[in-house]
């Protein structure tokens, strides 16, 4: 059954270059989207090859923002990464940090306190919040709806002031440490961050309203860039791109020998059977309502105690090899972290979600109109760091 | 919820059942083509192939219900001989003439150079490592992106930072770096130039802070403030 799927794309890449419009005989054209074009998030290049107004072929350009990061991580300390690796996906901040520190500990065989798990995991949510949100509102603007943006930016304006409370960042707040955290939560957090879910609960609705009511959103995205099961499982799509297409895969209920708090919390993970543009827009909106809910449960069942294990001063890593991943805004982030017992790591593989994500734009953007390939780049939601690193 | 167990150590000797039944799955269909495998219970579980394996593991992992990719990337066990501009120029790091008396470290691996990917089955929630080496003389392994779609860029990443060729790859070319790029940037050997313009001043980071005595135990990071 796949087999034949598999030679199926393979032999409509190939054909799909040779193929001419017989009736008139028109040369293709060749449209370079980007490196500089406000749809593609930053610098990506898509070069499309156009019949008509048809996609023929598409090829992807990265490495406008290649930074080199698994490189750079290997002249550093394990302390001194987390600076690094918040920026790979600079809207996710805080989740970047989460699975570098997780298998640095892994290799140590510390674990953090549960009160420094707890706040952990609410951080990593209001990371998905202050992402996602954005998302929400970004999508419309690329599709024509500018309302949408202010929206997004105001509501997400309450996270970051939430984040900046505590860590003192707003946008890269390098705030966990090996073993814990640097600081506790400062007094009166947690009733102020009760009253933010609420608002972006709220926000959640207007979107529906807005934009997801919108009936020219919805033909702009429905049966638009459907990515089949299959296709998103062989891509390696996660997050919100693979459960749009009925992938029921969510790191965060699946892995539970993760030391995150999310085995505490009570929550769904919504699926979309369609798997075209307007499944994912949808997804990822149930899911910033979904992460409110978390952060709820979490604030009102957290801990007391320490937010810091016992940990040397100078913190070197036992020899070993440690894979950790965790399902962050864009998908699941990953880091094989191999150590030779030094100061800093020997090796360093940084599994990004939006390499992936964005792997399969060549396959899903034949066919498509020009228009339908930004609502695609759009709805897949990458981020060009994440891509480059 | 009250914090009942602080640091509770977990039972010795744990076992993992599924991932033990797991990597005997894998052994079977693969039968002489697995080298060595490795689980660390509840954490994670490896298998490493020969590379003439590599492209039948894909196949078999996808039988067994892998379907998801998830990714694929390599290690260069040479010693990072540009260093992190730490050590004096006076004393530089001896380099092993041939590639078996590296220091392997202990993930497993003979040669310079390993491959290493990982994939995951979606029905079962599980995932699995697989490793391979390569030959010095003959950097190349065969392709999985005919399996694993996915598989495409992350060997054209590959090629392009290691210089390891996939034989039967569609369109290696080159992904990150300008087309005229020389060398392959993840290789040890290939220096980091900036750390060799300026030194680093994040190296004061790991000296005993002034005026305290020197104490590596048993202080924490980041505690009350001092």
């Amino acid at each position: 059954m796949t087999i034949t799927e598999r030679d199926r794309h393979y032999v409509s890449t190939t054909l799909s270059e040779a193929r001419v419009n017989l009736e008139i005989e028109t040369d293709g054209m060749t449209l370079n989207l980007g490196p500089q074009h406000p749809a593609t998030h930053g610098t990506l290049r898509i070069i499309v090859k156009l019949d008509g107004e048809q996609v023929v072929a598409c090829e992807v350009g990265a490495g406008y923002m290649h930074r080199g990061y698994e490189k750079l991580c290997e002249v550093r300390t394990y302390p001194q990464v987390t600076t690094l690796i918040n920026r790979i996906d600079w809207l996710s901040h805080f989740a970047n940090e989460v699975p570098f520190i997780l298998a640095a500990e892994q290799l140590m065989g510390i674990e953090a306190p549960p009160r420094a798990q707890y706040i952990r995991t609410i951080f990593h949510e209001m990371a998905r919040l202050g992402n996602i949100t954005l998302f929400l509102g970004e999508m419309g603007l690329q599709l024509g709806a500018m309302t949408a943006t202010f929206y997004a930016f105001r509501d997400r304006e309450h996270v970051l002031n939430l984040l900046e409370a505590v860590t003192g960042g707003r946008f890269h707040p390098n705030f966990d440490r090996i073993g814990g955290l640097k600081d506790d939560l400062p007094k009166g957090w947690v009733d102020e961050c009760h009253a933010v879910m609420k608002k972006i609960r709220g926000f959640c609705d207007e979107m529906e309203d807005l934009v997801m009511g919108n009936e020219i959103f919805q033909v702009r995205t429905r049966g638009i860039g459907i990515i089949p099961k299959h296709i998103a499982l062989s891509y390696g799509l996660t997050g919100a791109n693979a459960r749009a297409s009925g992938v029921d895969l969510d790191l965060r209920r699946d892995d539970k020998d993760i030391a995150m708090a999310w085995k505490h919390a009570d929550f769904k993970v919504w699926t979309h059977p369609d798997g075209d543009s307007f499944a994912r827009y949808w997804v990822r909106l149930q899911e910033v309502r979904e992460s409110t809910y978390i952060i709820d449960q979490l604030l009102d069942g957290l801990p007391a105690g320490p937010i810091m294990a016992k940990v040397p001063r100078i913190i070197k890593v036992p020899a070993g090899e440690a894979y950790v991943q965790t399902e962050n805004p864009l998908g699941w982030m990953g880091f094989y972290v191999v150590s030779k017992g030094d100061l800093g790591p020997f090796r360093v593989k940084i599994r990004t979600a939006s390499f992936n994500n964005t792997s399969v734009i060549p396959w899903v953007c034949r066919g498509l109109y020009v228009p339908d390939v930004i609502t695609v780049l759009a709805s897949l939601y990458f981020i060009l760091g994440d891509i480059d690193r | 919820m009250s914090s009942a167990d602080t640091d509770a150590p977990v039972a010795e000797a744990p076992t993992d059942e599924r991932r033990d039944a797991l990597v005997a799955r894998v052994q079977a269909k693969l039968g002489a083509g697995v080298v060595e495998t490795h689980v660390i219970p509840g954490v994670d579980a490896w298998v490493r192939v020969t590379r003439d394996a590599w492209a039948d593991a894909a196949q078999v992992m996808t039988d067994l219900g892998f379907t998801f990719f998830d990714y694929l990337s390599a290690i260069d066990w040479y010693p990072n001989i540009h260093g992190k501009n730490e050590e004096p120029p006076t004393n530089p790091i001896v380099v092993p003439a041939t590639s078996a008396e590296l220091e392997h470290g202990v993930t497993g691996g003979e040669t310079r150079f390993q491959l290493i990917a990982r994939v995951y089955s979606p029905e079962e929630k599980i995932g699995l490592h697989l490793k391979a080496d390569l030959p010095d003389d003959d950097l190349a392994a065969p392709t999985w992106s005919r399996v694993y779609f996915g598989a495409d860029w992350h060997e054209r990443e590959v090629w392009e930072m290691f210089g390891i060729d996939f034989r039967g790859h569609r369109n290696l070319a080159h992904l990150y770096l300008p087309g005229d790029f020389e060398g392959h940037p993840l290789r040890k050997d290939f220096p980091l130039l900036a750390r060799h313009v300026k030194p680093w001043p994040g190296l004061v980071d790991v000296e005993a802070m002034p005026g305290e005595p020197d104490e590596d135990e048993d202080a924490t990071e980041g505690g009350e403030g001092e």
